[in-house]
């Protein structure tokens, strides 16, 4: 077991290694064959790993080696592989398997391909750390180096000068977020000595709710997840990465990377509970920006940007479930989340691909007819998504939404209408692309063709786990299956331990009406949606409010004006005044003082021998008045 | 011996001092005044020998002959130096044609 957790980890190193050194003379074919063979082999041991923990309900601790060791300061890189840690390598290596078998039919022509399969294993390496680590600073590397890996990705088509701003901005905003888990990490390391995982669990149950240190430890690593999860008010650099390559959008910002602050708040689950004040800023920001994000997707025009408000706006779904204390809920929908989300955007890409590099879906229209396989399995995914049964997201959906009724009336008509959102822009976006009727531009393209089924298999995959996924956890309301919330008991078992016993669950009449009457909504805005955008002949201009909405709220104006022309000033003031003029003044005012003396005191040569033999004369008396007097 | 020496003694020593000063002023103004290399060189000598004759009052005033000794150091000097001075001076000349040191004067900035 250890082996094989040790070569988990550092086979897709190996590969990153590879094919990033070899990356010039490799062969444009082997290296995507290559990232995904080793993407194959973890998966296989991640489904070992994962049977040996489902059944056994053991945790491996595996030591590797002492990192940091002096004084009583001790941190050692240990990995730790229990159920929640498997589920997330299960999804990681599963979703990035296919999204790299999907890459090699999708960045065939492209000339830096090799660059792109490296950096997409390394992605998964730093991913893999963070999953694996059994202490929060080891944690942090595998956090920073997939903010890394993410750089590099948004800006892989470098020379375009926008998709290196767009990465930068990425990074930046990520570091932000890292400064607040940087600082829980501090605070975490005062307060108990350690920065083991198991070991601050442990000592934190035997903390009082409520406590100060606890809340200002969970608000900072909070903080953290909120830069790297996209949530209000860090959240301005999701829709941005779109100018990366479609399926690194996939990976990264739907299915692996943005889940990192989710699972860090689960593992750290039982701080969490002890803090009801975070738990109750993490519902607020997360049910705001799903709000936010949901709003702002209806508006957009670009079929990824769409995506990206909609990845926005689950994530914020999730912060919720997180904030509500359904740890096994928001796992749950994550885990199918990653799959339908992962699925549209490779759908996307799949769109993308045909209409060779067209994104804006006013430019689509009918496409229905011309790529019917991908047109198949958008219709699994927007249904997915939108929370309709039998698909999965109704299931992962439904945990969340009880939850939210549980806590409150209000909380839980929030979180419906946040769903319904969902529903509207995701159909919008399948009627406009693949309804209606051509656009212009699309008559003007003649090349529409089918992608190849090196794209296609894989999402097929992605589908069918969208379809079958939600079975394992079905509404009390039917049965007794609560596959996940067993699975994950263990993790969640101390944490929910330490909350008060829970309140009454929903009587069934209330039970119910949350299963149904979303559903009936559901259906009139399919309705409503069909006859707005399939019938109508264009899509208008948005005025009045939907403006505002149309315009991101203006949240990248509000920035700029507020944030990055203060500091553009500064900069420029620190470049002006400091820089050019004191500094640089100060180091050529040396260089100018000596030729301004040297110019004086080369008078002295004057080449007159009497001249010089009266200052030898002088020299002398001098010295020795200065030797006898003084 | 001790009858010379207590001649000389009989002389205050503050004239052999003041004697010296004005001989090494001498010689002093000739360097710096005189635009003859040569006699440029008589100055440094009498400078020189200046020196010796306060050494010798000095040895003999205090009856040590570590003076007298120092003076031949001295004399020996100066030749050496006379030699090679004068060496060089006629190698300016040749290039030259003239003895006046304000001829040299091509080490201007």
């Amino acid at each position: 077991m250890e082996l094989i957790s040790i070569l988990l980890l550092v086979l897709p190193l190996l590969g990153f290694l590879t094919i990033g050194l070899l990356s010039k003379q490799m062969n444009r074919n082997l290296s995507g064959r290559l990232a995904s063979a080793v993407i194959f082999v973890n998966l296989v041991f991640s489904a070992i790993l994962f049977g040996f923990v489902a059944s056994s309900n053991s945790t491996i601790e595996i030591p590797l080696f002492d990192w940091i060791k002096f004084a009583d300061i001790s941190i050692p890189f240990a990995l730790t592989i229990d159920r929640l840690s498997a589920l997330m390598l299960m999804i990681i290596n599963g979703v990035g398997l296919l999204i790299h078998i999907y890459s090699i039919g999708y960045m065939k022509e492209d000339e830096g391909v090799n660059r792109f399969f490296a950096y997409l294993n390394l992605f998964i390496f730093f991913m893999l750390i963070l999953v694996l680590s059994s202490n929060y600073l080891m944690l942090f590397i595998g956090w920073e180096g997939v903010g890394l890996c993410s750089y590099l990705l948004i800006g892989f088509w470098f020379k375009d000068h926008a998709n290196n701003d767009a990465a930068k901005k990425a990074f930046i905003i990520n570091r932000i977020g890292d400064l607040g888990f940087l600082l829980g990490i501090f605070l975490l390391y005062s307060t108990f000595k350690t920065l083991s995982i198991s070991e601050i669990a442990a000592k934190a149950s035997l903390m009082p709710s409520g406590d100060m240190t606890l809340f200002f430890i969970t608000f900072c690593l909070f903080i953290g997840a909120t830069g790297k999860s996209a949530q209000i008010p860090l959240f301005t650099w999701l829709p941005d990465a779109m100018a990366g390559p479609t399926p690194v959008s996939a990976l990264i910002h739907a299915a692996t990377m943005v889940t990192a602050g989710i699972y860090l708040i689960a593992r750290s689950s039982v701080l969490f509970v002890l803090s009801p004040v975070t738990m109750n800023i993490i519902l607020v920001v997360g049910a705001t920006t799903a709000l936010v994000g949901g709003l702002i997707a209806i508006y957009q025009n670009d079929i990824k940007k769409i995506l990206a408000y909609s990845t926005v706006s689950q994530l914020g779904f999730l912060f919720m479930a997180l904030g509500l204390g359904s740890f096994s809920g928001a796992m749950f929908h994550l885990t199918t989340h990653a799959f339908f989300k992962a699925l549209l955007f490779l759908e996307a890409g799949s769109v993308i691909h045909a209409l060779s590099g067209e994104q804006d879906i006013r430019n689509m229209g009918g496409l229905r007819k011309k790529i019917p396989f991908t047109f198949a399995l958008f219709i699994i995914g927007t249904i997915a998504i939108s929370g309709i049964p039998p698909f999965a997201g109704f299931f992962s959906k439904e945990v969340i939404l009880t939850a939210a009724y549980e806590h409150g009336l209000g909380m839980g008509i929030i979180a419906t209408v946040i769903s319904l959102m969902t529903t509207i822009y995701m159909f919008r976006l399948l009627f406009v692309v693949f309804f209606k009727s051509e656009s212009k531009a699309l008559k003007a393209n003649h090349h529409v063709h089918e992608s190849p089924k090196v794209m296609t298999y894989p999402m097929a995959v992605l589908a069918i786990l969208s379809m079958v996924a939600g079975f394992v956890q079905l509404p009390k309301l039917f049965s007794e299956t609560q596959g996940f919330d067993n699975f994950l008991t263990p993790i969640f078992e101390k944490s929910n331990s330490l909350v008060a016993a829970s309140e009454h669950g929903l009587d069934v009449q209330t039970e119910w009406l949350v299963f149904l009457v979303p559903l009936f909504i559901i259906a009139a805005l399919i309705f409503i949606s069909y006859k707005r955008f399939v019938t109508e002949k264009e899509l208008t201009e948005p005025t009045g409010l939907a403006k505002v909405l149309a315009g991101k709220f203006y949240f990248d104006e509000i920035y700029a004006f507020l944030i990055v022309k203060p500091l553009g000033f500064i900069s420029d003031l620190f470049r002006e005044f400091v820089d050019q003029t004191i500094i640089n003044g100060l180091v050529n005012s040396v260089g100018n003082g000596t030729l301004f003396a040297g110019k004086r005191l080369r008078r002295l040569q004057t080449g007159n021998v009497g001249f010089y033999l009266t200052i030898m004369v002088l020299s002398v008396i001098a010295i020795l008045f200065f030797n006898i007097i003084l | 011996m001790e009858t010379t020496v207590a001649q000389i003694q009989t002389i205050p020593l503050q004239y052999y001092i003041l004697f010296c000063s004005a001989l090494f002023s001498i010689g002093v103004i000739g360097v710096l005044a005189k635009r003859n290399a040569l006699v440029i060189f008589m100055s440094v000598e009498l400078m020189l020998n200046s020196a010796n004759l306060l050494l010798t009052a000095f040895s003999a005033y205090r009856n040590d002959p570590a003076g007298q000794i120092f003076v031949f150091f001295i004399m020996v000097v100066a030749a050496a130096e006379v030699a090679i001075g004068l060496a060089l001076l006629v190698v300016v000349y040749r290039s030259t044609k003239t003895i006046d040191i304000n001829a040299l004067d091509r080490l201007k900035w």
